[in-house]
C-alpha cells in the first residue's frame, strides 16, 4: 500500500542552525497519527516541507506516493492543512472563503460539499459574516472547513486546539475522528499528550530535529517498567536514600520512579525511617506523558546544533 | 484554469469590495491634478500646436492613474496577504508559480483600466480629448498597467513590511512616473535631463500612450512599443523566476 505520507532523510538548515537531522516517517493511510515534541523540536518545519511551504536542505517527501516538490500539484491536492496560526481574509465571508478555496484546488460546483461542511462545523448561523467579524473559535473552524475543501486523504492539524475551548476541542476532534472513521489520514501536532494518547493510534516524538522515538502507544506506554509514585511530605523533604530515584518535582510534591513496583516497599521503609509524614501518596501507571518526559530527558544529546558557516 | 480565474477573481472582488477607496479614490486625485495645473499653466505652456495644455494633460494623466494603481493592487494585495499570513491558503493550493502571476498581473490590468477610464470618462465631461487611435491607446495601457502589476508582484514579495513597500513606491515609482513627461513633453528640457528620461521606461508608455490621442509624440509609437514590451518581457521573467524560486515565500 502507497502509504500517505512518506519522509525519507529529511534535513533543514537555516544557515547555520539545523531545524531538521534526517527525519524518516512513514505514515500508513487511514492512520491517526501524533508528532510530539517541545517547541522548537522542528514538528511544524517538518510539516511545511510537507505541505510545499518549506523547501527542505536535502531529502524527499512524498504525499500518497507523489513527491511534494516534482509532483506539487497532485501532492497538494491529496493534502489539507490547518495551520497554527489564525490566519484569515478579512476581505470575505466564511462561505466567499471556502468557495475561493475550492477554486484554487480546481474545483466547481462544489457547493453542497462546503454546505455540508459548513453544517458539520457548525459554522451555519455565520457563513455570510465576514471573516474579520469572527471570534477566535470560529475562525480556527473556518481554518478546518478550508483544509477540508477538496475532500483530501490526508489531513494535516498544526496545533489545532492551542487557544480553543473545551467546548470547540471536543466538538473538532469528534468531527475529526468521524473523518478518521471514513477512511482520512490524520497527522496531528498537540502540546496536550492526553488527546494523543486518547486519539492517536502512532506517535512520533521529536527532539532538536530528530525523532527519537516512533511507535504505537501501546508500545510506548509499555515499554516503561514500574510506576511512578507522587508523595507531599511534612516536612517537605525527600531522605536521603530516595534522592536517587527522584525524577522530578511538581507542584510542591515529589515524583519518584520506581523500575519495579516492590520498591514500593523499599520507599515506605525509607519514609518511616526518616519519620516523615506522608500528607499525599498516589501510585501513578506509566502514561504517555511519563514516556514523553523519560524520552526527552535521556535524549540530552546535544545541544542544537551549529554547522560552521 | 479554473484555480487561476478563481485567484483572478479573488483578486478582483477584493479590490471592488474596497472600490471607494481603490477606484474612486485615485479618479478624484487624477483630477485635482488636472485642475491644479490646467488652471496654472494653461495660458503659459502650448506643447504641440492647436492642443490645449489641458488637453495635452490628460492622456498623460490617465496613463499616470493607470500605472500607478496597477502597482497598488498587485503590491498591496500581496503585502497584506504575507503580513496577515493569509498567503498560506494560495501557497497551499495546488496553484503554479505562473498562475499565480498571470492572476495579480490581470488583477492590476483590470484595476489599471477600471481608474483609467474613470478619470477619461469624466474630463470628457469637461474637455473635449481626442482618441484619434483606440488600438494605440488600448495596447499601451495594457502594456503600461501589465508592466506595473508585475513590478507590483516583485515590490509585494521583496517587501517585509509596510514602509519598505511605500519606501519603494516613494523613490522607485513616484519619481519615475512624475519625471516621464506627464506635464511636459522631454524636448522642452535641458539635453541631460532629456538623456536621462530616455532612460525611464515610464517616458515610452506615456509617450506611446498621447500618440493615440493627438497621432503626435516625441518618439516613434513603435519604437515605445517595443521598449515597453521588452520591460515587460523582462521584468516579467524576473517575476517568475522568483516565483519559482519561492523567494521570501517558501523559505
Amino acid at each position: 500500500m502507497i502509504p500517505a505520507i512518506e519522509v525519507e532523510q529529511m534535513h533543514k538548515r537555516y544557515g547555520a542552525l539545523r531545524v531538521l537531522a534526517g527525519i524518516d516517517l512513514k505514515i500508513e493511510p487511514g492512520e491517526f497519527f501524533a508528532l510530539l515534541g517541545p517547541n522548537g523540536a522542528g514538528k511544524t518545519t517538518l510539516i511545511n516541507i510537507i505541505a510545499g511551504l518549506t523547501r527542505a536542505t536535502s531529502g524527499q517527501a512524498r504525499v500518497m506516493g507523489y513527491d511534494v516538490v516534482s509532483r506539487y500539484r497532485e501532492a497538494r491536492r491529496m493534502l489539507g492543512v490547518v495551520p497554527q496560526e489564525l490566519v484569515f481574509d478579512p476581505f470575505f465571508t466564511v462561505r466567499e472563503t471556502l468557495a475561493i478555496q475550492s477554486g484554487y484546488y480546481g474545483l466547481k460546483n462544489n457547493g453542497p460539499w462546503i454546505e455540508e461542511i459548513i453544517h458539520h462545523l457548525d459554522l451555519a448561523d455565520k457563513a455570510d459574516t465576514n471573516m474579520r467579524a469572527l471570534s477566535g473559535g470560529m475562525k480556527r473552524r473556518v481554518l478546518v472547513a478550508q483544509a477540508l475543501v477538496h475532500k483530501p486523504p490526508v489531513i494535516v492539524l498544526d496545533e489545532p486546539t492551542a487557544g480553543v475551548d473545551v467546548e470547540l476541542r471536543q466538538g473538532l476532534w469528534r468531527f475529526i475522528k468521524q473523518l478518521n472513521r471514513e477512511g482520512h489520514t490524520i497527522v496531528l501536532t498537540t502540546h496536550y499528550l492526553e488527546e494523543a494518547e486518547a486519539l492517536c493510534s502512532r506517535v512520533a516524538m521529536m527532539k532538536q530535529g530528530n525523532v527519537v522515538a516512533l511507535d504505537s502507544i501501546r508500545n510506548l506506554v509499555g515499554s516503561v517498567s514500574g510506576c511512578s509514585v507522587r508523595l507531599r511530605l511534612s516536612p517537605d523533604t525527600l531522605p536521603p536514600a530516595l534522592q536517587s530515584l527522584m525524577s522530578r518535582r511538581e507542584e510542591g510534591c515529589y515524583i519518584l520512579t520506581l523500575a519495579e513496583y516492590s520498591q514500593l516497599e523499599q520507599v515506605m521503609a525509607a519514609l518511616r525511617k526518616a519519620a516523615l509524614q506522608v500528607l499525599e501518596m498516589q501510585v501513578l501507571q506509566p502514561d504517555l506523558e511519563e514516556v514523553f518526559i523519560r524520552i526527552m530527558g535521556a535524549h540530552k544529546i546535544r545541544k542544537p546544533e551549529t554547522l560552521p558557516v | 484554469m479554473t484555480g487561476f480565474l478563481t485567484l483572478l477573481y479573488k483578486e478582483l472582488l477584493r479590490f471592488w469590495k474596497v472600490g471607494f477607496q481603490t477606484v474612486f479614490a485615485p479618479m478624484v486625485s487624477t483630477l485635482l491634478y488636472l485642475l491644479i495645473f490646467s488652471h496654472v499653466l494653461e495660458e503659459h505652456v502650448q506643447v504641440y500646436p492647436g492642443v490645449a495644455y489641458t488637453v495635452f494633460l490628460v492622456p498623460g494623466l490617465v496613463m499616470m492613474a493607470m500605472l500607478q494603481n496597477a502597482f497598488a493592487n498587485s503590491s498591496s494585495s500581496l503585502i497584506q496577504s504575507k503580513i496577515t499570513g493569509n498567503l498560506v491558503f494560495i501557497l497551499l493550493s495546488p496553484l503554479s508559480y505562473r498562475e499565480i502571476f498571470f492572476a495579480y498581473v490581470t488583477a492590476s490590468v483590470v484595476r489599471g483600466l477600471a481608474v483609467g477610464l474613470g478619470v477619461y470618462l469624466v474630463t470628457l465631461t469637461f474637455f473635449d480629448v481626442p482618441l484619434s487611435s483606440f488600438p494605440w491607446v488600448l495596447m499601451f495601457a495594457l502594456m503600461g498597467s501589465a508592466l506595473l502589476g508585475a513590478i507590483g508582484v516583485i515590490a509585494g514579495i521583496w517587501a517585509e513590511k509596510f514602509d519598505q513597500l511605500a519606501a519603494f513606491q516613494n523613490f522607485v515609482i513616484l519619481p519615475l512616473t512624475f519625471l516621464s513627461g506627464v506635464f511636459y513633453t522631454i524636448p522642452s528640457l535641458p539635453p541631460f535631463w532629456q538623456g536621462l528620461s530616455h532612460l525611464n521606461p515610464f517616458f515610452y508608455m506615456i509617450d506611446g500612450f498621447r500618440y493615440g490621442f493627438f497621432r503626435a509624440s516625441d518618439i516613434s509609437p513603435y519604437v515605445s512599443l517595443g521598449i515597453v514590451a521588452t520591460c515587460f518581457v523582462a521584468v516579467s521573467w524576473l517575476t517568475l523566476q522568483m516565483l519559482k524560486r519561492g523567494y521570501k515565500i517558501r523559505h
